[in-house]
């Protein structure tokens, strides 16, 4: 557990969770036709960068183009889209387009896995050691508590190919490889989760490496290498932004014991101190899927992402108030602490660290 | 099959287009070009009849997309609007115009329910508000209350109020389809004002083609629905093939005059019950068929003590592991204190607690 030792009474805490709660109230009340035009606008743009993406290979002088432009409709449908309508944001809205319960992304994680291993493992456990899975995804230390073995020289090296493989890394994330190897878990337990990932990556294969290739005839093997080039840049991009909103410097993860039994306001605090946030401009915000707003959307993950930039002001003049860290940094910076944190646990801890792990909740003490 | 139907609807198309299909592409560039899906355009808005402080009736002329199956008089449709530019409510409306073939257009009658809120009534939407070109979502045509291919000699149809516009399609497509046998046309509407379609049905029974319409008044003085009044109107009705639909008591006067006949096919639509404000009432769990008395808990926590295993995942109403449709009934949000009694909606389980009566398909 890394805890920066940062407390709030029960009393404290209860209020921090109504204040949290009036926000979201407010938010939900108030959602209409602003939020429906604005997702169906970055619908638009999507399908727009990618019919333009796919035309472009024709024209093999425009071949950056092309792959600038599929680059950005693969970002905007697994960010801004993809996440988000999964999360259930937009359910409200009615629209099956729209809807968590039958939006497929371009991604070879199949939805209904990522759902699983995410709105429910990753949201509801954020941060808690041998709970939430996306701490190191199964292969990387992220944590000092994760103990230290020689595999983990490796750790940027690893960082560096699961950067590069990011979809992949996410589709085999259920799988638990590490898990198997380390015989906790039986190939039987994976044979379904095996024969959905499989039939998803059929399908995104097929359309990326055989189809659009094909259709432009003896380019083939531009298109072929333009498509994966797009994918690349996607997961680069998607890595990046992931991997800052939980592993800067100053954020915090939890032990099993001390989230047991948690009221909504300790939840909302292990959210708050185990999330950090990007800072950039409108378009940049846009381009992470707003997960440059991760401290909000742990806050309030189904609430439409748009909301987020809106959100934060508020959030940020409560931790002002209650005297919590609200851990916000350029990409930049954000990058370099993510960075340095890989290669610090790549290596053993240099020294045993004074513990003083303590409860989160202090007992109010007396006056 | 058109050629373009078939190449939009083929396998090649669908894997480019993976993992979107073919219709997300299609509406952005226009919303009446559809692979699979069903949507209209409005091309006209009729008012039916307006009488002051009743809920008026508007006739709504739908030209269907080419995905459009057809209809056969009697069935319904499914019709999804954006009420307010952002959430789109579904309700199912009665056909009113006789058979429509693939991509014929069609039409729905439609009386704007008064206790809805705007926000949540379709009905009141459609009536007050659609205009000539809005784009409605469809479901294909549903329903069996429909007439068969081979219709007997004699047809005898009830309905009453809004009732009337299956059995009004079933008359349509009748005349349309030069039916020489006899027809009695039975209706109870609350007041002659009330009487949508009276012109028609007039010239119907002036026409001379055995088309006998009796619409009835109880309210000022016209017989009630009855046995002895149906064997005065035709000697031996229980024998007679008869479509009928309207609101629960005139339903309950035919099923009891019928007597388990066989001729009788009947449709009725069931008002929504609306919440008590409180717990108590009955859980059903319509998958599994199982029942309980309402707790007042989490819907989630209550399925399973009454034995069932639905999925569910965080129990705090983020992962949407547990969303379960809710088919009747009112619940209350236990985070946010929000009721909701919208029929056909999907709900989070787990903070998701009935309010008197509910059905889930769990």
């Amino acid at each position: 557990m890394t805890n920066p030792g940062i407390t709030l009474t029960t009393e404290q805490l209860e209020e921090f969770g109504d204040e949290l709660d009036a926000i979201r109230q407010r938010i939900l009340a108030d959602l209409g036709e602003a939020d429906a035009s604005y997702i169906r606008d970055v619908v638009r743009a999507q399908r727009a960068f990618e019919v333009a993406g796919r035309a472009l290979f024709y024209l093999p002088p425009a071949w950056p183009l092309a792959v600038a432009a599929l680059s950005i409709s693969k970002i905007l449908d697994n960010m801004e889209i993809g996440h988000n309508v999964m999360h259930g944001q937009y359910d409200w809205m009615g629209d099956p387009g729209l809807n968590s319960r039958m939006y497929e992304w371009d991604n070879v994680c199949p939805s209904e896995q990522w759902k699983n291993s995410h709105n429910y493992i990753h949201h509801t456990y954020t941060n808690i050691l041998g709970k939430d899975r996306d701490i190191g995804y199964g292969v990387l230390r992220m944590d000092e508590d994760q103990p230290w073995h020689p595999y983990y020289l490796g750790n940027p090296a690893y960082a560096f190919l699961l950067m590069v493989f990011f979809e992949w890394g996410v589709a085999m994330h259920d799988l638990e490889v590490e898990n198997l190897v380390a015989g906790r878990r039986k190939v039987e337990d994976n044979a379904a989760l095996h024969a959905g990932i499989m039939r998803k990556v059929r399908r995104q294969a097929v359309k990326d490496y055989l189809l659009f290739p094909a259709l432009t005839g003896p380019l083939f093997p531009l298109t072929l290498a333009g498509n994966a080039a797009a994918n690349l840049v996607r997961n680069v991009w998607a890595f990046n932004i992931i991997f800052c909103g939980h592993f800067p410097a100053g954020v915090a993860t939890f032990s099993q014991e001390e989230c047991e039994d948690e009221t909504r306001g300790q939840w909302y605090f292990r959210q708050l101190l185990g999330s950090a946030n990007i800072t950039g401009s409108r378009l940049f915000h846009l381009m992470t899927g707003n997960l440059s707003h991760q401290i909000e959307h742990h806050l309030f993950p189904d609430l439409p992402a748009r909301r987020y930039p809106e959100i934060a002001t508020e959030v940020r003049e409560l931790c002002e108030r209650y005297g919590l860290p609200y851990n916000t940094g350029s990409l930049g910076r954000q990058l370099g602490s993510v960075a340095a944190k890989i290669c610090r646990l790549a290596l053993p801890d240099r020294r045993e660290r004074s513990r003083t792990p303590g409860p989160v909740v202090a007992e109010p003490t007396a006056a | 099959m058109s050629l373009a139907g078939t190449v939009l609807r083929s396998r090649t198309l669908a894997a480019l287009t993976s993992p979107h299909s073919v219709d997300r592409y299609l509406e952005l560039v226009n919303p009446m070009w559809a692979a699979r899906e069903v949507r209209a355009r409005i091309v006209d808005v009729t008012r039916e009849v307006d009488v002051p402080g009743h809920p008026p009736v508007a006739t709504l002329t739908l030209q269907p997309t080419s995905t459009w199956r057809g209809h056969r008089a009697g069935q319904h449709v499914q019709v999804g609007v954006e009420v307010d530019g952002a959430r789109r409510t579904t309700r199912v409306f009665s056909i009113s115009s006789s058979d429509s073939r693939p991509g014929e257009r069609f039409t729905i009658t439609v009386r704007a329910n008064p206790d809805a809120s705007r926000r949540q009534s379709v009905s009141r939407w459609l009536v007050e508000h659609a205009r000539p070109g809005t784009v409605l979502h469809l479901s294909q045509a549903q329903g069996d209350f429909v007439l068969p291919d081979r219709v007997p000699e004699h047809v005898v149809m009830i309905s009453g109020g809004s009732g009337i516009t299956p059995v009004m399609s079933m008359l349509r497509s009748l005349q349309r389809r030069s039916h020489r046998g006899r027809v009695t046309f039975l209706h109870y509407a609350q007041s002659p004002e009330h009487q949508i379609f009276a012109g028609e049905l007039e010239e119907a029974r002036r026409s001379g083609h055995g088309i006998d319409v009796h619409l009835l008044h109880p309210e000022l003085g016209d017989p009630a629905l009855s046995p002895a009044y149906l064997h005065r109107l035709v000697p031996g009705y229980r024998d007679v093939a008869t479509w009928a639909c309207g609101p629960a008591p005139l339903m309950e006067a035919v099923l009891a005059s019928y007597d388990g006949s066989e001729a009788l096919r009947t449709e009725y639509f069931r008002p929504p019950r609306a919440g008590t404000g409180a717990s108590g009432g009955e859980l059903v769990f319509s998958r599994s068929g199982a029942a309980a008395a309402n707790s007042g808990a989490p819907l989630l926590e209550q399925a399973e003590a009454a034995g069932l295993t639905p999925e569910s995942g965080c129990r705090m109403g983020i992962c949407l592991s547990c969303v379960s449709r809710k088919s009747e009934g009112t619940v209350r949000n236990v985070v946010t204190g929000e009721e909701s009694s919208l029929p056909d909606e999907d709900i989070r389980i787990c903070v998701s607690a009935p309010v008197g009566d509910c059905t889930v398909y769990l």
